[in-house]
């Protein structure tokens, strides 16, 4: 995707803001993005994780579950697909696109938090997986926060791991 | 005034699977037709529906037909795979309500591998395997039943969550294909006839008021369809953010609003309109029980009227029950199947107002000279 503001550089921030109930998109390259000042404005966490994947490295654009706005990890539906047809590929992209979704679910939905059933897996291997692997996700996010970007490389390369192949 | 057409057959009661919603039964079933709740639920580790490959779709179905024997409410279930059948067959199933029309391939593309249709014994439940989402729990039944339509459906999704693992997520809920459904995955409807609404004018600003709490209606066949014969289908809006018991109950609450404004709009018709609105039912009862030819959306319309004749008993001895079955076993493909052949739209005219004589010479009893000065002459030719 190439930058909407200067037309030639690759577009590496996505925003998405609800503007009088209608969603808006915008997508910048780091320098136009820069420029406005938007980093970080509109969705706190969605500057430090960019960044993070700028920094870290050319395999961002392969997809990771962490690039919210590339690829689910799972399936490898895109974020642009997911909007074209308005149907997600698998349960991981609610992970791999959670801060979109969220985002997307609350304008729907007025919020964003079930409160219904709560759901407990009979395949205790699987949901010890899948706690175990939120857990990693709350840890990395937190070192991207905390820019302990070796550490935050450390667990992404975990959570690649684990998480089932495509 | 019964010596109509040929020998009535024996009018076919709705005992396939599946079809126990037609009865007539249940509260305010002179306005509800149906009460139905679905569920939305997807497996962990397979695509959804519209992207999943053949191993997804038939691991899917492999994994709930073994976990079907441990749900009470599916058990000797019936499993029938939609790719098998016959194209009819598969709009058979659409016509009477029990699969979408993505499930049967009504959409422009064909149902995929492992696409299937479980029908519990006790014909109340039903499951749609690999439609949108991995699995589609339903309940449908006569008349108004919010609350028992739920029960059921909740036990069984819970029993079946203990066979198969189902993908949750803490703070989205249950997650499904299209964000509209995530959260509980919950989606309630009553289909609704609402003549009177309609004739008074009222009905818009029922169901504007409708959007405003948080509901929405659609046509008799659910989304995208067309309101015909003033059929509405309610359903909540959204799935998120309220629990299952809320979600019904609202629908519940709001429903019996609706029904209340009914009624009244159809004692207003009685009070102030009488005899147009006797004109208007007589009208349509006598061009079902005599035409030769009548297309459905036609026989809608008239069968509108004629409902609302037998609800405020203007048409003494017509019962409701052979109207509900009037409007499934006219449709395109059941008309075919009776025929046991394709139909030009001319021949299914045919045979659709053929069929809607027989049914309706079989009540019988519906003498049209009360109060008229018609006297009790008899126009019946046979066809």
């Amino acid at each position: 995707m190439v930058c909407e503001n200067c037309g030639s550089a690759d577009a590496v921030m996505h925003l998405t803001q609800i503007v009088d109930n209608e969603m808006k998109s915008l997508h910048l390259c780091e320098k136009c993005a820069a420029e406005k000042g938007v980093e970080g404005t509109a969705t706190p966490e969605n500057f430090p994780l960019t960044d993070f994947l700028a920094q870290l490295g050319k395999e961002g654009s392969a997809g990771t579950a962490l690039q919210r706005t590339g690829s689910c990890s799972f399936c490898g539906l895109t974020f642009k697909e997911f909007r074209e047809v308005g149907r997600l590929g698998c349960p991981h992209c609610w992970t791999s696109f959670e801060g979109h979704l969220r985002s997307l679910v609350r304008r729907i939905h007025g919020s964003a938090q079930h409160v219904g059933k709560v759901y407990l897996s009979p395949d205790p291997s699987v949901s010890e997986r899948e706690k175990r692997l939120e857990g990693l996700r709350r840890k990395l996010k937190r070192a991207v926060e905390m820019e302990d970007f070796e550490r935050a490389a450390e667990l992404r390369d975990e959570i690649r791991d684990m998480e089932p192949a495509t | 005034m019964s010596a109509d057409d040929h020998t009535p057959d024996p009018v076919p009661e709705p005992d396939h699977p599946g079809m126990g919603w037609l009865d007539a039964s249940g509260e305010h079933a002179e306005i509800v037709l149906s009460t139905r709740v679905r569920l939305a639920r997807n497996l962990q580790g397979h695509l959804f529906g519209p992207r999943a490959r053949d191993e997804d779709r038939l691991a899917v179905l492999e994994r709930v037909q073994g976990a079907v024997g441990r749900v009470q409410a599916l058990k000797s279930a019936e499993v029938t795979e939609v790719g098998a059948l016959e194209a009819r067959t598969r709009r058979l199933l659409l016509e009477r309500r029990l699969a979408s029309r993505e499930l049967v391939g009504e959409n422009g593309r064909p149902p995929g591998k492992g696409t299937a249709l479980i029908i519990g014994a006790d014909r109340s439940l039903s499951v749609m395997v690999n439609e949108e989402d991995h699995l589609r729990l339903q309940t449908l039944f006569s008349g108004l039943r919010i609350h028992e339509a739920w029960n059921i459906l909740d036990t069984a999704d819970e029993e079946l969550g203990q066979q198969v693992p189902y993908a949750f997520h803490p703070e989205f809920g249950f997650l499904t294909s299209c964000p509209t459904n995530v959260g509980t995955g919950l989606r309630a409807s009553v289909l609704l006839h609402l003549p009177a609404l309609v004739l008074t004018k009222e009905i818009g600003k029922v169901l504007q008021g409708l959007t405003q709490v948080g509901l929405t209606f659609r046509g008799l066949y659910g989304e995208g369809s067309e309101v015909v014969g003033n059929f509405f289908q309610l359903s909540n809006q959204t799935t998120l953010g309220k629990s299952e018991e809320d979600l019904v109950d609202h629908l519940d609450r709001i429903v019996r609003q609706v029904i209340q404004y009914e009624t009244q709009a159809r004692k207003v018709l009685v009070r102030d309109a009488a005899s147009v609105t006797e004109d208007k039912i007589w009208r349509a009862y006598g061009l079902l029980r005599y035409a030769r030819s009548l297309s459905f959306e036609e026989l809608m319309n008239l069968l509108s009227g004629v409902r609302l004749g037998a609800a405020l008993k203007l048409l003494p001895g017509l019962r409701v029950y052979p109207l509900n079955k009037i409007m499934i076993y006219t449709q395109p493909a059941h008309l075919e199947e009776a025929a046991g052949r394709e139909l030009s739209p001319n021949e299914s005219d045919a045979h659709r107002a053929a069929y809607v004589r027989r049914i309706l010479a079989s009540e019988g009893v519906v003498s049209p000279d009360k109060g008229s000065d018609e006297g009790s002459s008899s126009p019946d030719a046979s066809g």
